[in-house]
């Protein structure tokens, strides 16, 4: 990186030096979205991306490519259709019997080259758990900036990324740009954002990229992969009717009133934060910035005051029920229905009211 | 075995408060403590330690302050705590904030030895991105392994390492080559209290406080503000929705307030009781 040139002085207002985008960066265009193929499926926070990455490639004027990398075979062949049908004008496709699996070294590897021979401005991939293993590797390997878990994602007025995150523990929002250097970095977590329409119809370009990688070379190696059992998988994210809780319900006995309800609804259940670090439930049960965003239905939220942390996690519902004692909680803020009563006296009630309301003679008078 | 455990002061997120009017973080009078996530790795390091022999030396990079986090992870049970503090270094992203670590992991790696491990946490509860690990390993070259469940064998002789990794809808059984970089899952060990001859000896203890000279940091372009490609560009709160929540009255008892509840629920969207009653019936 020789020809860098040294950093400008720190000034007052940083966003001025916007102007002085290096020469060898102008030529970095499009946006690109990582698609996360594991095992034969594709996450759907690829999709969700690829819904964020086609207003940004509009309001750009440029084309929207997916990445696509895996081992040669119809599920890869399947995830670059799938990017078109999700908005993509064209993909990468990068196959590799090495990349079958994910690991760090050949998919840090191959995106990297890719980067540097497609150059592109704009490089999205899920905060998941592979997406956050590979982000900082390649951003780290690019010397470019990557703005981690962001909540919302816009162009300015002069084209450059505006990634919007919580931050101070999700206290405060901020919005983040990577002013000199390209491809500006961004994760998104699932979930954050909604799904677009697939369209079958759509279709787009292919261009295969073949990556210098070479299995001798690569140190790590898969010795097993154990697959998670049905009944130990969490359905939050995905779920339609979410039940949560929060430190209104006051001791960890209390939380039984959530998943009782969430039973009676077949629904999926969860809580804040702070029950996180109480040992009330587990941490895959949390709900918020560091825990899982959902986009169900319907979401009653019981007890949980609604700092702004949980509230980036939620605000994708389309119905969110606020049960409180305290009517200045800031939940009552984003949440579309609110009562301000007791949940503890009031979740009983309510799950033995839509057990009467929801009851299979109900299902057949409405079917009737 | 020579393991390094980076860890990070926070303020106990539990108790940050923002001021309503003007927006910033109301700092004062709130604990600080270690990032709850570097505990699962500091306590994994530990274990390797007791089994294999070796030390176990801990990093910070922080305001002096942070020398009560490291002095707290002396009296868990680490050997040697090192304090990285400079005016240089403030105002770092993720980018900014992997050069300097690394050149004083490098710096302790000629002072003591080179290193067999690296742990980081997962992520740290105030900037939560989980890119600090992964940046620390790529720019010294280690291998990477992140949200590791257990540490299954650890093979000194060998220089290998195998792990169990959480992955999406599974568990990925890997094998590598020290020197690595692990970041440990929360909840996969039991963090031990240390005993009290290690809470003594840390009270004692001095704290490794460098500069930037001191750890040798080459290039001061690449630290702090300066060497950071990201700008924040504005803080603020999230807009309030110009109308709030519609508040439903509670009935005169809890059964009351349930129905009225329900009936507000289903008029407001009407589609969802046949979603609901289609849900709870198992379909």
């Amino acid at each position: 990186m020789s020809d860098k040139p040294a950093p400008a002085a720190p000034q007052q207002s940083r966003a001025s030096a916007k102007k002085e985008l290096p020469e060898h960066f102008r030529g970095y265009k499009h946006v690109w979205v990582f698609v996360e193929l594991e095992r034969g499926e594709v996450h759907p926070v690829s999709w969700e991306l690829l819904g964020a990455g086609r207003k940004l490639a509009d309001q750009l004027n440029v084309d929207l490519a997916a990445v696509v990398l895996g081992s040669p075979g119809d599920a890869t062949r399947k995830a670059v259709n799938e990017s078109f049908f999700y908005g993509a004008d064209l993909a990468y496709l990068v196959e590799d019997s090495i990349l079958g699996d994910y690991r760090n070294e050949p998919y840090s590897k191959a995106v990297t080259q890719l980067v540097n021979t497609h150059k592109p401005e704009i490089l999205l991939l899920g905060a998941t758990t592979l997406g956050r293993d590979l982000a900082g590797s390649v951003a780290t390997t690019l010397l470019t900036g990557l703005t981690a878990d962001c909540t919302e994602l816009a162009v300015d007025a002069d084209g450059s990324l505006a990634a919007t995150r919580p931050t101070f523990g999700g206290s405060l929002l901020c919005t983040i740009y990577t002013l000199n250097y390209r491809p500006q970095m961004a994760t998104v977590r699932p979930r954050q954002l909604p799904t677009p329409v697939r369209d079958e119809t759509r279709t787009g370009r292919v261009i295969e990229f073949k990556a210098d990688l070479d299995e001798d070379t690569i140190i790590t190696k898969l010795l097993k992969f154990i697959p998670d059992r049905e009944s130990a998988k969490s359905n939050l994210a995905f779920a339609d009717v979410v039940v949560a809780g929060g430190l209104g319900l006051q001791s960890a006995e209390n939380y039984q009133l959530v998943r009782n309800l969430a039973t009676v609804l077949g629904a999926e259940f969860g809580g804040s934060r702070p029950l996180v670090q109480k040992g009330w439930i587990s941490s895959d049960r949390q709900i918020g910035q560091t825990g899982k965003s959902i986009r169900p239905k319907l979401y009653i939220a019981a007890g949980i005051s609604g700092a702004i942390q949980h509230r980036v996690g939620v605000e994708g519902a389309d119905c969110i029920v606020a049960i409180n004692t305290d009517k200045n909680a800031p939940i009552f803020d984003f949440a579309h229905i609110g009562i301000v009563t007791d949940a503890i006296r009031l979740l009983p009630a309510l799950t033995e009211a839509f057990r009467k309301r929801l009851s299979p003679e109900n299902a057949d008078r409405l079917a009737g | 075995m020579k393991i390094l455990v980076c860890i990070k002061q926070v303020p106990d997120s539990a108790q940050i408060r923002v001021h309503p009017v003007t927006n910033t973080i109301m700092r004062q009078g709130v604990p600080t403590i270690i990032n709850p996530y570097d505990l699962f790795s500091l306590e994994e390091a530990l274990k390797l330690r007791d089994k294999f022999g070796g030390e176990v030396t801990t990093l910070t990079m922080g305001p002096p302050m942070a020398a009560d986090a490291l002095r707290k992870t002396m009296a868990i049970g680490a050997d040697r705590a090192i304090l990285l503090t400079d005016r240089f270094f403030a105002g770092a992203d993720t980018l900014a904030t992997t050069y300097a670590l690394a050149q004083a992991i490098n710096k302790i790696q000629k002072t003591w030895g080179a290193l067999d491990l690296v742990f980081t946490g997962k992520q740290t509860i105030d900037g939560d991105t989980a890119q600090v690990g992964p940046g620390v390993a790529k720019r010294l070259g280690l291998l990477q392994l992140t949200y590791v469940s257990k540490i299954v064998e650890a093979d000194e002789e060998k220089r290998e390492v195998v792990i169990e990794r959480r992955a999406e809808g599974g568990t990925q059984v890997l094998k590598t080559k020290m020197p690595c970089l692990i970041a440990m899952l929360e909840g996969t060990n039991e963090v031990r209290r240390g005993s009290i001859s290690d809470s003594l000896r840390a009270a004692r203890a001095d704290i490794i406080t460098w500069s930037a000279k001191d750890a040798e940091i080459e290039d001061l372009t690449k630290c702090g503000l300066k060497g950071s490609p990201t700008i924040v560009k504005k803080v603020f709160a999230p807009p309030v929705r110009t109308d709030r929540a519609a508040f439903v009255e509670p009935g005169k008892n809890a059964g009351d307030s349930a129905d009225v509840l329900i009936e507000a629920i289903f008029k407001r969207h009407p589609a969802l009781e046949d979603d609901m009653t289609k849900l709870a019936s198992g379909f």
